[in-house]
Formats: C-alpha cells, structure tokens, sequence
C-alpha cells in the first residue's frame, strides 16, 4: 500500500513540475496546489498507512494508527487552501492589470516595465 | 512568570486582532500598533533579564508533558533576537506612521506588520519544527499581504513570482518535515537532537539536512537559491522594504543555526563543506550585485546577500568564536539594514528616483539626513568600534583558527566592497550638484522621518559601542549551540 501511495506521489510531484514550468499563470497555480498534495499525502504516508485501530483509547485495543501526522496534514491542508485561494485572487487583479497571463510577459527586463 | 516565552507571540496578535475591526479609524491604528509594540518591546526585554538569571525558559503548551506537547523554548539566543525584532519593528511602524497616506493605512498596513512581528517571533521562539512550519506561514501570509498593497502593476508583477517561490519552500518544507518524522518519529527539537544520533542509517539524515537547506536557502536567499529576491523586494515601498530585508532572510538565517547546531551533526561532514560553498557563493553573487547597480534600493538589497553569507559562514565553521560573531552579526545586520533602507526609501521620496545619476546634493539642504546616513554606511562595512566590526572580527578569528584562509580573506575583501557599494551611495547622492530644488514641504517631512531611523541608528552604534557589555549575553545564547544538551536538559526536564 506504501508503495502504491509512494508512486501517486510521484506522479503528482511530475505533473505539478510541469505545470509549474508552463507559460499560463492559471496553470502555474494549479500546479503549486497539486505539488502541495504530494507533500500532503507524503506526510501522511511516512507515518505507515492503516496500521491499526482509530487512535482513541479504549481498552483492549494496543495497536493505534499514528494520529499526528493526520494532525499536521490537517494545518497543512487549511494553510496551502487559504494561500491558494490567495493566489487565485492576486492572479486575477494582476490579469486586470497587466491584460496578459502569459509569464513570458512578466518578465523584469526594461522592456515590459 | 512560566508563561514569559508567549508573551512576545500573544501581544501583537491579540492588539492586531482587535486593530482588524476598525480599520478606518487610524488614529486608533497607529495607537495601538506603537503601543502594543512598545510594551512587547518592554516584555522582551524583561524575558532577556529573566533568562540571563535563570537560564533557558520553556513553556509545554497545553500542559502536555514535553516531548508530546508543542513547546516554546526562551534561550538566550531567541530572547535577544525576539528583542531586536520587536525593536525594528517599533522603529519601522513610527516611520511608516509618517511615511504612508491614509489609503494604505486603511487597507490593514499595520494590522499585517503585526502578524509578521508574530509569526517572526514565534519562528525564533518555538521549540518544535512543525510549529515553526506554522509561524513561518504566518510571517509568509503577511508579508504576501504587505508587498500586493498598493497594487500596482509592477508590484502584482513580482508579488506573483515572491507568492510562488515562498508556495514552493513551503511545500518543501512540509516534506522535509515528513521526511524527518518518518525517520526519527518525533517533531520536537530536543527530542530530535537527542534521537537523531541513533537513527540507523546517518545518509538519510544528510540527505533531510539538505532538503531542510533547500526550504531555508529559499527564505534566506543562499545561491543559488536567491533569484526572487532582488526582484520582489524592489517593488514594495520603503517601510515594508526595511520590515522584509531586516527581519525576513534572518529568519532562514536563524532556523539554519538553529537546526545545523542543534539536529544536524556539522563538524567535518559533507554537511559542512556544502554551507561553507553555499556562503562562498553567496557572498560572492552579493559583491558583484552591489557594485554593479546604480539603484540605490538595489545595492541595500545584494548587502544583505553579503551579510546572509557572512553570517552562514560564521555558522558553517561552527566553533565558539565563529558562532558568537555570526548571531554578534546578525542583531547588527537587522538594525543596520533597517535603518540604511529606510535612508535611501527617503532618498527616493525626496529626488523621485532610485537611480543614482539622477540624484546629487542632498547634504546642502539636509545635513543631517547626509551625516545619519554616513554613519549607517561606516557601520554596515564594519568600520571599528562600530557595530559590525566585531561580529566579522570574530568570524574572521573562528575561521582562521579552523586553519581556512579563503573564507576569512573573502569576509575581509567582501568588507570592501560593501564599503564601496554604501560610500557610491553617498558621493553620488548626497555630494556633487543638486539636479533639483528639493525644499518647501519636504525639509520637514523629512526631519519626521529621520526620528525613528536616527533612534534606531543610536541603538546600532550603541551596541557596537558596547560590545563588551553585550558579549555574556552573546555568550550565554552560544551555550546551547555548541552543547546541544543543554538546550535538550531544559526542554525535557523531569
């Protein structure tokens, strides 16, 4: 199962790169959302996948699932939503702008400035 | 007083909390951003006091037993830099309470200086590296929402590349975080110093040491790490310049000294050549950029390159001397290039340019504007007994000792061109024939503005004036960087 969930986080690093590395800006924010579930579901993953039962105490049972890393997956997950959003919006207002979403025409040079 | 660490960490969040329900009313904006800050700046200093007596403060949150809990650790090391912090930022607002029109201060300006001051203080307090993930987020959110105010073109521009960069490290470090939770099973730092060293297989940890220089390098501008950097901070106005170059990179600086002294066994690794060339590279990129631009925020910018390699160099030695001339540097670097980027904001506003041909005279109509700004300048190149003399002295000394010339030779000749970049700036700006009138309102505008930088400039040259009283402080916050069980004692006693 962790090899399984190991290779879907690769495959979700490789699309998130490519999109990062494209020209269109909408892309380059999909791609950061998509890099930011990788790392997600590799916090959750480092921890072993379902080794037991629910971590609530009760007796009898001895073999708990790790309950941090869902902890920390959770103020990941509201953190890289609320930074996402923020972007999106910052996307927006720079396209009413600049009129361009292209990042070839973002550049720094003298040129566009 | 257990609950001292929080207290720099509440203050601001809580006034900031209450300053976001009233944002047209200014004057209660800058009250209560000043005074808030003022009384934080009295708690640090009261936490420096207190840690000086009784030794390394902690507070478990949640009254969870320590390793388990999130835990705040006061260090010597952490207390001064909450102090010097909270100081810039008292010191940036005042300026940036004359410098700003009502529209921006309207928009939430301070309520987002207050949160940075949070989560950078909570980044230097924090005893567990999730947490210090967390703060790190909550500086990263403000300073996104301080460089797109005003929301011009260029500024939306580069704020893009800024966000998209910091998404990245961010990411980065949460992997990073896993990585290391994976192989060792535990988020507190002393913990994790104490179960690092019996982890099985040392090359994972060499390779997490890494990835953790990666998300650090990125905050901090290391090269090849830096190319956000110039580009991004160019564009915000000048209070929010000096609240990003004085305090942002710094907290890369200090989570590197942090987690290389701590977690990550440097001394005749592989781990200590990679830093020693990453500050070498630095140090170098931020030479050729400071002399080669004739923007005056431009060159302010690739010094602070110059000041992060030095500082990582003192780190990568990792000996006593080297350690105490790094975090001697660092408190030195923050005022200084506080102050010096708030001259040449000032500069900007009086000739309405950043180039420095088209500048030229300003010491006729503003002597002491000319002078502070002289000063500013002696003191970022180190000239003795001014405050950055003696942190590079003692990097010099701990590099030397440790039987490397280069970098000690690069430190001194980096001096020079620091020296060079900074008196550019002056013969240029300040000396030569005025290209305009510059007088009317802005005489004194600018005296307004030059309280603030000039306090703050007094405090600089005061700490280099009293280096000798400073160095048991100094000292004291190295204890627990070359013998990590000390800081492990503190956090997991009972």
């Amino acid at each position: 199962m962790e090899i399984f969930v190991s290779i879907i986080i690769g495959a979700l690093t490789m699309c998130a790169v490519y999109m990062i590395l494209s020209k269109s800006l909408l892309r380059i924010i999909i791609g950061t959302s998509l890099f930011s579930h990788a790392a997600h579901l590799l916090v959750l993953t480092m921890s072993g996948l379902k080794t037991g039962a629910a971590p609530v105490l009760v007796d009898g049972v001895t073999d708990y699932t790790d309950p941090l890393p869902q902890a920390l997956v959770l103020t990941a997950i509201v953190i890289s939503f609320g930074v996402t959003a923020f972007f999106l919006v910052l996307a927006y207002r720079t396209y009413q702008e600049l009129n361009t979403d292209n990042m070839e025409e973002m550049k720094g040079t003298e040129s566009n400035d | 007083m257990i609950n001292l660490p929080v207290f720099p960490i509440v203050i601001p969040a809580l006034a900031a909390i209450i300053m976001m329900f009233l944002p047209k009313n200014v004057r209660l904006q800058r009250g209560l951003a000043l005074g808030s800050i003022f009384v934080t700046l009295l708690v640090s200093l009261f936490l420096v006091h207190t840690v000086s007596q009784e030794g390394i403060l902690t507070l478990n949150l949640g009254n969870w037993p320590a390793p388990f809990s999130i835990t705040l650790v006061s260090d010597m090391l952490s207390a001064l830099l909450v102090t010097t912090s909270t100081l810039l930022t008292f010191f940036i607002i005042w300026f940036a309470v004359h410098y700003f029109s009502t529209a921006y201060e309207e928009n939430y300006l301070y309520v987002a200086m207050m949160f940075l001051l949070v989560g950078v203080n909570g980044a230097f307090t924090t005893g567990d590296i999730f947490n210090l993930f967390v703060f790190f987020e909550v500086f990263l959110i403000s300073s996104y929402v301080l460089i797109v105010l005003g929301g011009k073109g260029v500024q939306l521009r580069e704020s893009i590349k800024y966000l998209l960069v910091n998404v990245l490290a961010s990411a980065l470090f949460v992997m990073a975080v896993a990585y290391l939770y994976g192989a060792v099973g535990t988020l507190s730092l002393a913990d994790l110093a104490q179960k690092i060293p019996l982890v099985d297989n040392p090359n994972v940890i060499s390779v997490i040491g890494v990835l953790f220089i990666i998300v650090f390098g990125l905050k901090g501008a290391l090269v090849p790490l830096h190319y956000w950097l110039p580009g991004s901070y160019v564009v915000a106005p000048t209070p929010i310049l000096a609240l990003f170059g004085a305090l942002l990179t710094k907290v890369g600086v200090y989570s590197i000294l942090r987690t290389y002294t701590l977690l990550f066994d440097v001394n005749g690794t592989f781990l200590q050549t990679f830093l020693i060339v990453l500050a070498v590279l630095t140090i170098i990129t931020g030479m050729v950029g400071a002399i080669a631009y004739n923007d005056v925020k431009l060159i302010i910018i690739y010094n602070i390159m110059i000041a992060v390699g030095v500082i990582l160099y003192g780190i990568a030695i990792n000996t006593q001397t080297s350690l105490e001339g790094a975090l001697y540097y660092l408190i030195h670097d923050m005022m200084i290039k506080a102050v010096l980027f708030m001259l040449v904001g000032m500069m900007i506003g009086i000739t309405r340019s950043g180039q420095l041909r088209e500048m030229g005279g300003l010491i006729t109509r503003f002597p002491l504007f000319g002078w502070t700004f002289f000063i500013a300048a002696l003191s970022l190149a180190g000239i003795p007994p001014l405050s950055g003399f003696f942190g590079k002295l003692l990097i010099v000394q701990g590099g030397v000792g440790e039987g490397d010339l280069f970098g000690p030779i690069l430190v001194l000749i980096s001096s020079l061109f620091v020296l060079f970049s900074v008196i550019k700036i002056f013969l240029n700006g300040f000396w030569g024939e005025e290209r305009r009138q510059y007088d009317g309102p802005l005489i004194p505008f600018t005296n307004r503005l030059l309280v603030p930088v000039c306090l703050l400039l007094a405090v600089a040259v005061a700490y280099g004036f009293g280096a000798e009283l400073m160095h048991p402080y100094i000292t004291q916050a190295i204890e627990p960087l070359t013998q990590p069980e000390l800081y492990i004692d503190a956090v997991l006693k009972e």
